[in-house]
């Protein structure tokens, strides 16, 4: 048994003693070191470059502009490549660029011998400009004379749909109807790593790219098409990585590092971006703006949502459109027997491009729509949690957008469940008279619905191979990444628990490698204890049934009759009966001379259903109101992410996610000057990334539902916990104050106009 | 890597002044936590440096026999929060010191770069300021010594001249014995952040009568700055919630906060509206007073 039970993480050892290699960490001869020479206006065309003074200053190896980069524009998302190229994401990127988009984007890049001298030498290139105006807010972009940021206009993508019924009946039959206005900020990953990569030429015309990145093999296509190389010579090795959250499912400056290796004979360049690279230039998350309508029976029946909005993607598409529809498909899964209506559109900006991040779109949907269902239950006079537990999804509704059945929904049981843990009724009850005076306390509640990855929008591949040793140990290859999530613990847990072998024997090789490691499209939408799961389970019963064929072989004894017990083969009806250990079999397999080989099982698996999961938060704040500061007193979030491999790990991920919703909610944003599209605060200092002084303890349960379409009843868990804090938590700033926060982050600064609004203070 | 093109380290504080004086572009360096960030942002002052980090002399805490209390300029906060002296007579300082970045950063700031740094936010300078706190400066023609109310210059600027170290801070018995004092640093987040507001108060009670106030606040003006007509109008005040009210209303006659993406005029008014109270009023129950 190794599955359900908290082993400790595999790389927890290698990481808490440093011995964990990433990127910088490894020391490569001759390593030359480049730093971008970037745009210091948000929104025009460089007109002249003058990279002469850059040039002779001693230990420059070589400048290049972008001149000198390939003209085929390439896109950066890391999806699985379209076969429908109507579905593939869009074009719009070069390496280095004349049309400026954002205040730091790519125009030129220095290559010299030290990062310090590229960086006195990237201050010397001097660039003139043709500056346009910066279109940063919805309206000026959208507006009809908008100068067009891309040649093909300002919307990158939109769509919508009516499902469940229509709207204009369900508004008939809905006795209250109420709207609103909510918007989310853009903020940022934060990931401990920044991006990093270096690449150097190997015999001859092979590329090698060593990157933190959560996506290796799609990182190896998008380079090939960046750079006109073919594929099979391109490596992408993916050692350690710190962290990720989304920024590193896109190819960012692996294409660039390739591009330098090349033009400079296999040199080694290495890129390795600043924090405050990091948070302007590489990758955001989306700010919404959402109008919202719902209606609602006198009786607490949800009849309606009707949300229209509009996704800001800054100056590349990155993900596109992908992410608004994402986001929005989530709300049908949690309210699947009201209608729904979804309007979105996604749009350029000249501002920080904005990519995929934890729980993809779907964390700005949820705030709206869960803000709007608790302004709705108090303009109904109802209790938000009852007008929630009414309402939600049961297993057996059908998902009215995509039509497939909800085989399981534990979101009620979540509800109920949480409003136990946390006696949501007493403290209701006890926070009555905390609603004036200078400290007022209140409670929320939100929840959510995800998915266990992103089929069937794209194709969900995942590959294992696994190997026994000659010393009976197992290595598992898989293509999925670990980014610090614990894939490979889990992945080790499900082979051991399949196989029979013992966990601490099953070795995952967690640095992927593209010329070796077996195709998987990566880490992100929580996909990989659902899908790469579902490889693991084939390729474990598979040599599960080899080891035992084999030990027929040797022992002579009926395989049917046989069991793996940890290190051992042993009879099924009497385990304590050994008849050979893993070792004495895996040894002779390799080295008896007439019988035999090496036992290995490999299975790539397409994955064709995708599990919703869910789950909720419930908080208690106090809110002081003369200093406009809110303190949660409690959290805890309740999922029903399946069957739980891990319950350690488990409880990691949801602490992870609720502190970046939290960070979200109260703190985060990064902030673009709406006239110059000056980014203000790309740093941490000004960037108020909370710190573990600012988080309440975290709290958290689960409601193990057994899905049936997963091999192990497993359903998503990376991303879910990230979702339902940040309306939960706005939900009980209205409870405690009466004032309704309409945008997030509610940081001091902006509780302060809200509360002065309201006449508070 | 830095862009550090000369390095000294240096043995005394009178080596540092020498150095200095023979060197037109050094730039002293103590914990780092400034200058290294200047240094990180490419900054062509910072590339000559002489070292006083460490130095002993910087380092020493004592309390001298006339009851004054005399800190190295180079000892860190860390030091600072855990001296029994300082807990003991001026524990606002180190209540202040507290608050300033984290373990990390207090383990090598020194109090002495703090101000040194003249930052409008430096924490330990309200605190300095309302016990009229004295620097003794170090030069190549002997010392000086100057209240830490006529430091401050302007943003970033202090009455420091190219040879000055400055070697330890002096806070006189008269200042500090028989004061309740607080302080409070409202910032955006907990920890690893600079002030939006500083706040820091003395009060000296005379029964239910206050005798003395003094409140200083940062980020208020363009430097640190003691509200005194606030203090001015709470002497001979009884302690009660409406003579706090108007005392807080006081303040704002000698600040003028700023308004900026950080945030704006009208909160920063708020929050010194606020704090103003609440540092007084614990300032006072500091002294002995229960509220």
């Amino acid at each position: 048994m190794s599955v359900g039970i908290a082993v400790e993480r595999k790389d927890a050892l290698a990481k808490v003693s440093g011995r964990a290699k990433f990127t910088e960490d490894f020391s490569v001869k001759g390593l030359k070191h480049a730093v971008y020479v970037r745009s210091t206006i948000a929104h025009g065309r460089v007109i002249k470059i003058d990279t002469q003074k850059a040039r002779e200053i001693e230990g420059v190896r070589a400048i290049f502009t972008y001149e000198d980069v390939p003209k085929n524009l390439f896109a950066t998302a890391g999806h699985p490549y379209a076969i429908d190229r109507a579905a593939a994401d869009v074009a719009d990127r070069l390496m280095l660029t004349q049309d400026i988009r954002l205040e730091g984007d790519e125009i030129a890049i220095v290559v010299a011998d030290t990062e310090l001298i590229a960086h006195r030498a990237a201050a010397q290139v001097e660039v003139e400009y043709e500056p346009y105006a910066a279109l940063v807010t919805p309206e000026a972009i959208l507006a009809p004379d908008a100068r067009k940021i891309h040649p093909g206009g300002n919307v990158v993508g939109a769509h919508s749909y009516e499902v469940g019924g229509e709207i204009k009946t369900a508004e008939k039959e809905a006795e209250i109807v109420l709207e609103g206005e909510y918007s989310t900020a853009m903020v940022q990953h934060c990931h401990l790593e920044n991006h990093i990569a270096y690449a150097y030429m190997e015999d001859g015309d092979n590329i090698i790219i060593v990157s933190s990145t959560q996506i290796p093999h799609i990182s190896r296509r998008i380079v090939s098409e960046a750079i006109n190389f073919p594929l099979g010579n391109i490596k992408v090795v993916k050692p350690f990585i710190g962290g990720g959250f989304g920024a590193k499912q896109d190819v960012i400056i692996e294409p660039i590092v390739a591009f330098l290796t090349m033009k400079m004979n296999g040199t080694p360049v290495q890129l390795n971006l600043s924090r405050e690279e990091t948070i302007a230039t590489t990758r955001t998350r989306h700010p919404f703006y959402g109008k919202a309508k719902g209606g609602m029976t006198r009786e607490g029946e949800l009849k309606f949502l009707d949300l229209d909005v509009v996704s800001v993607t800054g100056a590349y598409a990155s993900h596109g459109h992908s992410i608004a529809i994402a986001g929005g498909s989530k709300t049908c899964t949690m309210y699947p027997r009201a209608v729904i209506r979804y309007n979105a559109k996604t749009i350029y900006a000249n501002m920080p491009c904005a990519g995929a991040m934890r729980a993809y779109g779907t964390p700005q949907v949820v705030f709206i729509t869960e803000c709007l269902m608790e302004d709705m239950a108090r303009k109904a006079g109802i209790d938000p949690l009852d007008f929630r537990i009414k309402n939600v999804g049961l297993p057996g509704d059908t998902n009215p957008y995509n039509k497939q059945k909800i085989l399981t929904h534990g979101l009620q049981e979540c509800l109920i469940k949480g409003r136990e843990l946390f006696d949501w009724d007493g403290k209701k009850a006890a926070y009555v008279d905390k609603k004036t005076g200078v400290i007022r306390s209140g409670i929320g509640v939100a929840c959510f619905s995800y998915a266990s990855g992103t089929y069937p929008g794209n194709v969900e591949i995942a590959s294992c191979r696994l190997i026994l040793n000659p010393d009976g140990s197992v290595h598992v290859h898989v293509g999925a990444t670990e980014i610090g999530q614990g894939s490979d613990t889990a992945f080790a847990q499900m082979a051991a628990e399949t196989t029979g072998i013992n966990y601490a024997d099953v070795k995952v090789i967690s640095t992927q490698d593209t010329d070796y490691t077996p195709f998987d499209t990566g880490a992100y939408a929580s996909r990989q204890t659902y899908v790469n799961g579902q490889a693991v389970y084939k390729a474990a019963v598979e040599l599960r049934e080899k080891i035992l064929s084999y030990a027929e072989k040797v022992t002579g004894q009926a395989k049917e009759a046989l069991t793996i017990a940890g290190d051992r083969v042993v009879y099924h009806a009497q385990p304590e009966t050994m008849l050979i250990t893993l070792r004495d079999l895996a040894t002779d397999s390799y080295y008896h001379k007439n019988r035999g080989g090496q036992i290995t099982s490999e299975v790539s698996f397409k994955t064709q259903t995708n599990a919703p999961s869910f789950g909720c938060t419930f908080v208690a704040v106090d809110v002081d109101i003369e200093l406009c500061k809110v303190t949660i007193k409690q959290i805890i979030n309740v999922h029903d992410s399946g069957k739980i491999i891990n319950p350690m790990t488990a409880k990691g991920q949801v602490h992870g996610g609720m502190f970046m919703s939290i960070g979200a909610a109260l703190f985060e944003e990064l902030l673009v000057d709406e006239t110059s599209g000056r980014i203000y605060n790309n740093n941490l200092l000004d960037y108020k990334f909370p710190t573990i002084t600012d988080m309440p303890d975290l709290d958290c349960a689960f409601v193990e539902t057994d899905e049936p379409t997963s091999s192990y009843g497993v359903k998503s868990l990376g991303e879910p916990p990230t979702i339902s804090p940040a309306p939960a938590i706005r939900n009980a700033i209205l409870d405690a104050t009466g004032v309704a926060p309409d945008r997030l982050p509610m940081s001091p600064k902006n509780l302060f106009e809200q509360f002065k609004q309201a006449g508070l203070i | 890597m830095f862009n550090i093109e000369k390095y000294s380290k240096v043995k005394s504080v009178s080596e540092a002044v020498s150095l200095l004086e023979k060197n037109p572009r050094a730039r002293l360096i103590a914990g780092g936590t400034d200058v290294l960030i200047r240094l990180r942002e490419g900054e062509e002052d910072y590339t000559e440096l002489i070292d006083i980090h460490d130095l002993a002399e910087l380092m020493d805490i004592q309390k001298r026999e006339n009851g004054d209390i005399s800190m190295g300029a180079g000892v860190t906060f860390s030091q600072v929060m855990e001296n029994a002296i300082i807990k003991e007579s001026i524990p606002v300082i180190a209540q202040a010191a507290g608050t300033i970045g984290g373990p990390q950063v207090r383990n090598v700031a020194t109090i002495g770069g703090n101000i040194c740094n003249g930052a409008i936010s430096a924490d330990s300078a309200a605190a300095l300021f309302v016990l009229d706190a004295v620097l003794e400066i170090e030069r190549v023609n002997g010392a000086r010594e100057l209240p830490v109310r006529e430091f401050y210059l302007g943003p970033g600027r202090v009455a420091l001249e190219h040879g000055d170290v400055l070697k330890a801070i002096i806070v006189k018995q008269e200042n500090y014995a028989g004061y309740g004092a607080n302080y409070y640093k409202y910032a955006m987040r907990n920890a690893m952040d600079i002030a939006t507001i500083g706040c820091a108060a003395t009060c000296k009670l005379d029964g239910e009568v206050i005798e003395e106030l003094k409140i200083a606040f940062t980020v208020a003006a363009p430097k640190p700055m003691r509200a005194q007509t606030a203090e001015d109008g709470a002497r001979g005040k009884r302690v009660t919630d409406e003579n706090i009210e108007k005392i807080a209303a006081l303040v704002m006659e000698d600040l003028n906060p700023r308004d900026s993406w950080r945030a704006s005029k009208n909160f920063r008014l708020q929050v010194i509206r606020i704090l103003a109270k609440r540092v007084i009023t614990a300032a006072i129950e500091d002294a002995g007073v229960q509220r």
